[in-house]
């Protein structure tokens, strides 16, 4: 899965098969050229090595996934679609500075959603529910670790 | 210390850099101070030092410095370092990092930590750089969390199992009984991923495929509910419920009906319901209907609903999406050899979409119309095809073009217009044709007696307008030299005659054979046509001969040997031109020829440098029958009429071949040695040569074996008769780029191989010539051959490397 801007700045890119950076590099330049490329008018799937490429176009971001040939293209754009009305929901009508700032936010949203390259939850409510609940695990954290280091600090101080 | 910068503030300085070197400069300062952090064991910024890394990693810096960083995170306790560590991991490590193992540890630990949202990030891990090893170490815990109640790591679990059978498939058989019940389950997120898993599964193994047969009517159930289920705002999308499981549920039963009547049989009803009640008003409704048709066209379905599913794609073809057009016509390939009259019944529509502004579509449309064409649609079709070919991109032309020819072979209602068609090919794609299609022309234009003149003088009419498209000017140069006594007959019926001289049609020819624009091929067919208007023209004799004259000193080495030749025949041997310039005799071919001529045609073809060598070479040829070409009659007149020599070297090409064969040719070049410059004589004993012998010699059987960027790499396969066990393959490289191959190596490896030496390390473009390389090998267990091949060359500037396996050798090779 990538995601990139018009201008073929990368802004999110997922890997669910190894390769080495430079060979990813390399796809990323070639798929990135290849999508841009295309006029708006051109259908969002090509033949690129064995594989298939589905892209769509929200606003200024491309969304871009390799699929295999028995895969279904047509359920591959709901499964962009989904991921992006996840985003969507989450940060409050998504822009690409939304993901540009919080690219984490956009990692960890589309964990929940996918795993391994297959989808793993087709509910937008258990998503977002998840996504919440460790939001506010990582808070939570946050409070009991500063608790922890006034501690510290104040054990210092009396030392 | 400072406070090292927020990961906001960095991104914003990022993004105000206003060129690349500054934020290069941004970068590398950031950089180094993360660096220095990780240095001095920070902990309590260290996350805050990973996600910029991160932020860094994406636009294109390297990173990999903080991979040990990212486990140090992952071993905190503290979730939000946890959560970073973790995604670092995914990102910076794959599956070929050492680091591999230290972190195997950790995801062993947070398995079976207490909050689900710690395994969770574990098992999202796992899904994501899951490597042999790791797949090995934690199978056990993945499958005990399979059997947890807990339907939020259920579902994660199943995927990870799903990507570790990816991995390492042997380990399959400890994932099977817990996969048994998960279809009882009730949550969305847990069907889907055991259906993907089950699918997984039954890829990969045939016994498991079996063993999960009985599931079908389970599957069908829950489709069933899925369907009539009513409203439930959370699982559906635009009024569709649950399409991502609706989708895995017919893939999944796709692959279990396949070749099982019972299983089959069981779906079919469902299969009606659900291609019936979908709704289309959306894209998503299309994806559904969709993967029905190609569970429908993959099981032994009722012929009712495959026809069904045929108008299905009928109505895509008609939707305004491009999407679902695309889809359709590629389906529509897919199936065509299936039920081809239920697919005839869309040709209008699909015969539309050759104007669709998409390549793809375009693509897509070409292909499948050519599969449509019969005796019946023939003339409609190809006008269409025809204007296709002239509006079309240069990519298309090649294969459109030898489409064309095929299906005209094959289905011409009469020879007048199988002729027409094939000069409009040649007028309109100019230089894309493959020389293939020169060959089979020229076969066809010599077969048909009646149009003889017709087709030279069309031919004669569009070399005159531009003599720049060289298979055209092959075709016409050869049909010229052939048959150009015709070319002034005022007989042609519904014709204008041309108004032209013979001193007309010599300029053109010295046009052909003097630009630059000319290939050293079309300059030999030209130089050729002329030695053979010197037979049927009279005024123009004397200028002939000047021009041969002339290009016997040209730096081209066929070309000045042919010159140099046949200059000869004029000062030694006039009294023989006549007889030696004879008409072609007809070359027998069998039918098919025209089929296999596309893929064979290169190498019967191609070494062929001119019409008197190809008289030869199709006498000798095991299909052709034997008949005595004239070449033959004149060597034997020539040897009883005198020095003899001289007429040997006229045809010392030919002479080679048929002694290449026959055995003796070293006396023959001993003798050519005393007359001729040593230049011509080498040209004739290159490998090339050689190993058109060989080629022309075997009655193999032809394997495709690498076809891609213009590169097309055959395999002429022989047992070899005189080892048992053993086949003798003749691997052919063909150029049809129009840059040349350089420093080509091809190596492959099966049981016991032996490669000889290759003819040479360059491949000419644009078919001109080819590269052989003899390949042994020796298979004393009588297996089914495979091979690998691996194939390095410079092409254009760059070094391309490409691999490729070889499985579709038939099996009387071995056998």
């Amino acid at each position: 899965m990538l995601l990139f801007s018009r201008q073929g700045k990368l802004r999110l890119q997922k890997w669910y098969v190894a390769h080495p950076d430079k060979t990813k590099k390399k796809i990323v330049r070639e798929l990135v050229t290849l999508v841009l490329s295309r006029k708006p008018k051109m259908c969002s799937f090509l033949e690129w090595k064995d594989l298939k490429i589905v892209y769509k176009r929200y606003a200024s971001l491309y969304f871009c996934c390799a699929i295999e040939p028995e895969d279904n293209e047509l359920l591959t754009l709901e499964i962009i679609h989904r991921y992006v009305e996840l985003l969507d929901k989450y940060f409050g009508s998504v822009c690409e500075l939304d993901i540009i700032f919080n690219f984490e936010k956009a990692f960890f949203m589309l964990d929940e959603f996918l795993l391994g390259g297959e989808v793993q939850e087709t509910s937008k409510k258990n998503v977002l529910k998840a996504i919440a609940a460790q939001d506010l695990l990582q808070e939570v954290s946050i409070e009991e670790y500063l608790v922890c280091l006034g501690l510290q600090e104040s054990i210092c101080r009396t030392h | 210390m400072p406070t090292p910068k927020r990961l906001r503030d960095l991104i914003r300085e990022i993004r105000s850099a206003r060129t690349a070197a500054d934020e290069r400069t941004v970068v590398n300062k950031e950089c180094a101070s993360i660096r220095d952090s990780f240095r001095d064991q920070d902990n309590t910024y260290r996350c805050r030092n990973v996600a910029k890394l991160l932020y860094i990693h994406m636009l294109g810096y390297p990173a990999h410095f903080g991979q040990l960083e990212c486990l140090k995170l992952i071993a905190s306790p503290r979730f939000t370092d946890k959560r970073i560590g973790y995604l670092g991991a995914m990102l910076l490590l794959d599956e070929r990092q050492d680091v591999h193992l230290l972190i195997t540890n950790s995801l062993k630990n947070d398995l079976s930590h207490q909050t689900q949202y710690i395994q969770s990030l574990a098992l999202c891990t796992m899904g994501s750089i899951c490597s042999t090893e790791m797949s090995r170490d934690l199978a056990g815990e993945i499958e005990k969390m399979i059997k947890s109640s807990n339907a939020y790591i259920k579902k994660k679990a199943i995927l990870c199992a799903f990507c570790i059978i990816r991995k390492v498939p042997d380990l399959m058989e400890m994932f099977i009984p817990a996969t048994r019940s998960l279809l009882n389950e009730k949550n969305h997120g847990v069907l889907l991923t055991s259906v993907c898993l089950i699918t997984e599964m039954c890829e990969r193994s045939p016994d498991t495929l079996h063993h999960f047969r009985k599931l079908v009517p389970q599957l069908v159930r829950i489709l069933k509910n899925l369907i009539m289920a009513g409203y439930s705002p959370e699982h559906d999308v635009s009024g569709v419920s649950d399409p991502f499981l609706q989708v895995k549920i017919l893939r999944l039963l796709r692959i279990l009906g396949k070749n099982d009547n019972e299983a089959s049989e069981t779906m079919n009803d469902i299969l009606a319901q659900v291609a019936t009640n979908t709704d289309t008003s959306k894209n998503v409704g299309h994806a559904i209907l969709y993967e029905i048709v190609l569970t429908i066209m993959g099981i032994q379905s009722e012929a009712g609903l495959r026809v069904l599913a045929v108008n299905i794609l009928g109505r895509f073809l008609l939707n305004n999406d491009k999407n679902i057009r695309y889809v359709a016509l590629n389906t529509l390939l897919r199936v065509v050899h299936a039920d081809y009259n239920a697919v005839q019944r869309h040709r209008t529509t699909i015969v539309d979409c050759l104007k669709d502004p998409d390549v793809s579509i375009r693509r897509r449309a070409m292909e499948l119309s050519f599969a449509l064409i019969n005796s019946n649609n023939i003339r409609g079709m190809m006008k269409e095809l025809l204007h296709f070919l002239e509006t079309c991109d240069p990519e298309f032309k090649a294969d459109c073009c030898s489409n064309i020819v095929i299906a005209a072979a094959k289905y011409s209602p009469n020879k007048r217009w199988h002729i027409d068609t094939v000069m409009k090919i040649l007028t309109s794609a100019g230089n894309y044709i493959r020389s293939d299609v020169v060959t089979i022309t020229i076969q066809l234009i010599a077969e048909t007696t009646s149009l003889h003149g017709y087709s030279v003088q069309q031919l004669f009419r569009a070399m005159q307008q531009d003599y720049t498209q060289q298979p055209l000017v092959q075709v016409a140069s050869w049909c010229v030299g052939e048959y150009g006594d015709q070319l002034f007959s005022t007989t042609i019926e519904d014709e204008e005659p041309l108004q032209i001289s013979e001193s007309d049609v010599v300029d053109l020819l010295e046009k052909v054979v003097g630009t630059a624009n000319s290939s050293v091929v079309t300059k030999e067919y030209a130089i050729t046509a002329l030695m053979k208007l010197s037979a049927r023209f009279t005024a123009t004799v004397p200028r002939i001969r000047q021009v041969l004259e002339l290009y016997a000193t040209s730096t081209n080495m066929e070309l000045q040997q042919r010159s140099v030749e046949y200059s000869t025949i004029f000062s030694g041997f006039d009294h023989l031109r006549a007889a030696l310039l004879e008409h072609m005799p007809l070359i027998v071919t069998h039918h098919h020829t025209l089929e296999n001529g596309l893929e064979a045609g290169d190498d019967e073809y191609l070494s062929e440098r001119d019409s008197i060598s190809r008289t030869n070479q199709q006498n000798m040829q095991p299909s052709a029958p034997r008949q005595p070409g004239n070449i033959l009659d004149i060597l034997e007149n020539g040897q009883s009429s005198g020095p003899g020599e001289m007429t040997k070297i006229t045809g010392a090409a030919d002479l080679l071949d048929l002694l290449g064969d026959l055995g003796p040719a070293q006396p023959l070049s001993n003798n050519v040695v005393n007359v001729m410059p040593v230049g011509p004589l080498d040209g004739m004993l290159s490998p090339a040569t050689q190993a058109k012998n060989q080629i022309n010699g075997t009655a193999g059987l032809q394997v495709t074996a690498f076809e891609k960027n213009g590169l097309c790499i055959r395999f002429l396969c022989e047992r070899d008769p005189g080892v048992v066990c053993a086949t003798v393959i003749n691997m052919i490289a063909t150029n049809s780029t129009p840059f040349p191959i350089t420093d080509f190596v091809f190596q492959a490896a099966s049981f016991q191989l032996t490669l000889q030496s290759p003819s040479s390390s360059i491949i000419p473009p644009l078919n001109t010539d080819n590269l052989t390389q003899v390949i042994r090998i020796n298979n004393p267990q009588k297996q089914p051959i495979r091979m690998r091949l691996k194939i390095n060359y410079i092409h254009n500037g760059s070094n391309i490397n490409e691999m490729g396996e070889v499985n579709s050798f038939p099996s009387v090779l071995w056998e």
